[in-house]
């Protein structure tokens, strides 16, 4: 092994591109593995005479290529069929034509990104500013017009004068020992570097500040909050009166208005009759618009359990003979004008739901009072499903 | 002057030493500018200003400041932008395509067309950008899962754009900046300059110059120049499918992508030929960048420039062939109509002009390629002008038929955008060697080896 423990190589220098090939070629020969050779420029043939394979940079770009157009190929269809599925320009869910031009574009993204950062990271292991041979005379003059060989100290057979000797013999000048830089340390408690840490803190917190307390709130980043126009309830020198909120002109008719013959009539003569067809589906939305808007008064089952623990009068039973022998539109009539203490939810609810809820209703009221038959009608569904309660 | 086209041209004039090259490569960095740089300089951040202002004025008062208005949505905004995104074009032909065509006279142009591409597309992003009225919120156009649950629409050419533009910028980025890593390498190891020195060290890495490093930096320049290729083809072919995707008369049509993708080469190599003619004069570089450079990028543009007259003609062809009434108006009405001063500029610019470079005279005169470059320039910005405002100004309903009168505003912004462009590529000439060292070292006589290193090939 070498002598000086700090020599990390011995470089020497060639004139021409040829005496490099055949040092380079010399130097593999001897048997040295730990060496270099450094040129200004590639030189062809270099690789074959230091005894170096192809690269093999290439299957990075194949594997990093490949994932990216595959990942954003299968994201752009998740996004679109699945997690937010959506139709655009009358194409279907999962438009695979239109997803070729992004996923090429992300395949090249991941293929070079990857194959830069690769190299230059991985197999490069850059950056790496304090490598010995930096600063030498060896290497200014490597970058300029000469060529050279380092023999590493690490190298198996490495002994300096052999080594100084062999390269001489090659016609290598100015051999240079390169010594192994010394050790700089970096102290994490050094004053200037915690000072630097709280300016950047300070600097970043006070930005964020302005950015989210005083920036958003300037044109033209306020969100378009100071527009020409007159808000809801604002003033408003337009119009004479000053009011920016206009009345309907007399005699204006809501879209989809539909008038109902016993507005306001608690007892109507011949009450409306129900439209609807208890179909399921029907059955299910007038229980989860019961459950939404009735439950709270008169209990989940219509049986006047109210939850409202006497903060409002409790809903009477819906089960009673006088309810029972309402007509739907008699309960239509109550929903839409209220009774006595009851609201109305004319403008909460829309027709069909009413009808909708009126139906769940009657639903409610037979299984309080069923029918011999239905019993039958339920032992035979829980036959076919194989289960025996009856719930 | 007589050329024996049988030879192999040397690549360098002179036949220089290799410690020349360092020293005519990095004159400009190393000598202070000279009053001609700091003219140059101080009109190019002239029109930045101009721009910045204009730009601020856009903001501010919104997107009305320009004279876009229904039914013309598009105007200047959109076509500055087709228009700098094709300039960019060029710089990724010369150094990908060209390499793998193992065109090796591309060295000398290829480090400074790459500039011009980063900047060009830098200066083109800004458009699509603005144009949105509101630029701080165009981060929803990245698909991230964000608190509304919303993603982008992956069918719209528009966010195709997006991909498209965002990585070209970045593969442009990375290919140029591992160009450049062994030259900083170079004025690292050359400087005294204490400064200087920390910056180049940085940018170069450690850079070593090693030969097991280069092996695999070749293997990665040829991959890069390999996707480089068809991702410098599809940018284009993306930005037309903004136009030929949609329904408007003259911008449906499947010709765009190869037209599109033609006008940008020969708008790039104008842009580039125009520029690398100003700056071997300035930095005296006749020998680096010879006339035999211009007057291939001169064949190139003849042939892409005959490309695009083929498109313009073939246009015509297929709107009358396709039987379309508003198709067949929409072209009649480029010939006859109110903006027929713009198709008659784009005309005589693109198809008329170039064929004067059939001449040996003319290529091999360096004032008469100037001016064709500066015309193809104005001709291909008024290309996509034609392209843009003259069919949206007469789309399907007569009733909406609307001219387009662009403001002061619209100006500035398309000054600026000029001043952006010249004011980078000045700073990028006085800060960076613009011609790439390693390589023009790699092409000199005698540079490469007569032995071979036991290599069974040649
Ligand atoms: C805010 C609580 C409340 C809600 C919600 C409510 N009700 Fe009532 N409801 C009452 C009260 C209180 C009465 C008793 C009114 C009275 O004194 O006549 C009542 C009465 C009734 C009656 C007449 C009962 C009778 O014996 O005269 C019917 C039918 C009725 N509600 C149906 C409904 C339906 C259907 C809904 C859902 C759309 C509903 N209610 C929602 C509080 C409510």
């Amino acid at each position: 092994m070498s002598e000086n423990k700090n020599l990390n190589s011995v470089a020497a220098l060639f004139d021409t591109p040829n005496k490099i090939i055949n040092a380079a070629k010399k130097v593999k020969e001897a048997g040295y593995t730990k060496f270099d050779v450094n040129t200004p420029y590639p030189v062809h043939g270099m690789d074959k005479a230091m005894g170096l394979g192809q690269s093999k940079i290439g299957y990075v770009t194949l594997f990093f290529g490949f994932a990216g157009a595959i990942f954003i190929f299968l994201f752009m269809g998740w996004t679109m069929a699945i997690n937010y599925p959506y139709i655009v320009g009358g194409k279907p869910l999962f438009p695979f034509q239109a997803f070729i031009p992004i996923t090429f574009e992300v395949t090249v993204l991941c293929g070079s990104i990857a194959t830069v950062v690769g190299m230059l990271a991985v197999f490069f292991n850059l950056p790496f500013l304090n490598h010995p041979i930096h600063d030498s005379n060896y290497i200014k003059e490597v970058s300029i017009d000469k060529f050279g060989v380092v023999i590493e100290a690490q190298d198996p057979i490495f002994e300096r004068d052999k080594v100084t000797e062999f390269l001489k013999s090659l016609g290598g000048e100015k051999i240079e020992y390169i010594n192994e830089p010394e050790k700089e340390e970096f102290k994490i408690l050094q004053p200037k570097f915690i000072l630097f840490l709280v300016v950047v803190a300070a600097l970043t917190s006070f930005g964020t500040f302005i950015t989210l307390n005083k920036l958003m709130y300037v044109v033209p980043f306020n969100w378009m909050d100071n527009q020409r126009k007159s808000n809801p309830q604002s003033e408003t020198n337009f119009f004479y009166d000053g009011y920016a909120m206009r009345t309907p002109v007399v005699g204006t008719v809501a879209k989809e208005f539909m008038p109902y013959p016993y507005q306001g009539q608690a007892q109507p003569e011949v009450p409306l009759a129900n439209p609807t067809l208890p179909t399921e589906q029907l059955l299910k939305m007038g229980q989860e618009k019961f459950l939404t808007f009735c439950s709270p008064c008169h209990g989940n089952y219509a049986q006047g359990v109210s939850r409202l623990k006497g903060q409002f009068p409790p809903g009477p039973t819906l089960h009673s003979a006088k309810i029972i022998g309402y007509s739907d539109g008699m309960i239509y009539n109550i929903i839409t004008n209220g009774q006595n203490a009851m609201p109305s939810y004319a403008y909460q609810i829309p027709r069909e739901q009413r009808w909708a809820i009126i139906d769940y209703i009657r639903v409610l009221q037979r299984a309080q009072n069923p029918n011999p038959s239905d019993f039958q009608a339920i032992k035979e569904l829980n036959k076919e499903s194989g289960k025996n309660a009856v719930n | 002057m007589n050329i024996d086209y049988t030879k192999e041209l040397a690549l360098v004039e002179g036949n220089p030493r290799l410690a020349d090259i360092d020293e005519i490569i990095t004159r400009p960095l190393t000598q202070p500018p000279t009053r001609k740089y700091y003219i140059a300089l101080s009109i190019s951040s002239t029109a930045l200003l101009i721009g910045a202002y204009s730009l601020w004025l856009t903001l501010y008062y919104g997107i009305g400041m320009w004279g876009n208005n229904i039914p013309v949505g598009w105007a200047f905004d959109i076509t500055n932008f087709v228009f700098w995104i094709g300039i960019g074009h060029a710089g990724t032909l010369i150094s990908a395509i060209l390499f793998l065509l193992r065109q090796r006279w591309r060295t000398g142009i290829a480090r400074f067309a790459e500039g011009m591409t980063i900047f060009a597309v830098m200066t083109a992003g800004i458009f699509p950008v603005i144009h949105t009225g509101r630029p701080w919120l165009a981060g929803y156009l990245i698909p991230y899962p964000n608190q509304h649950l919303l993603w982008p629409n992956f069918v719209s050419p528009l966010l195709w754009d997006v991909f498209a533009v965002s990585t070209y910028f970045t593969v442009s980025l990375m290919f140029w900046y591992m160009g450049l890593i062994p030259d900083f390498a170079i004025l690292r190891d050359q400087t005294v300059n204490k400064i200087k020195k920390t910056i180049y060290s940085f940018f170069s890495l450690g850079w070593r110059h090693s030969n097991r490093h280069w092996r695999h930096y070749e293997k990665t320049y040829m991959i890069m120049a390999g996707l480089a290729t068809p991702l410098v083809l599809s940018v284009h072919t993306i930005v037309s499918f903004d136009f030929a995707v949609s329904l408007i008369p003259g911008w449906h049509t499947t010709i765009f992508p190869p037209y599109f993708v033609a006008g940008a080469i020969y708008s790039g190599f104008a842009m580039v030929m125009t520029v690398l003619i100003l700056v071997r004069k300035v930095f005296d570089m006749e020998n680096i960048i010879t006339l035999n450079h211009l007057e291939r990028m001169a064949k190139v543009m003849l042939l892409t420039g005959s490309l695009v007259a083929y498109s313009y003609l073939m246009e015509f062809f297929i709107a009358w062939y396709s039987q379309i009434p508003a198709e067949q108006y929409d072209f009649w009405a480029r010939v006859v109509g109110p903006y027929r001063w713009a198709w008659y500029f784009m005309i005589s610019c693109n198809a008329l002009i170039p064929q004067l470079i059939w001449f040996k005279k003319i290529r091999r005169s360096v004032t008469v390629l100037f001016i064709i470059s500066i015309c193809a320039n104005i001709g291909m910005w008024f290309e996509r002008f034609v392209i843009i405002v003259q069919s949206l100004s007469r789309d399907y309903l007569p009733s909406s038929w609307h001219m387009f009168t662009p403001t002061l505003v619209d100006f500035g912004v398309l000054t600026g955008s000029f001043g952006l462009f010249f004011t980078l590529v000045l700073l990028f000439a006085k800060t960076m060697p613009v011609i790439s060292i390693v390589e023009t070292k790699s092409v000199l006589e005698g540079a490469q080896p007569t032995v071979h290193g036991g290599s069974d090939h040649e």
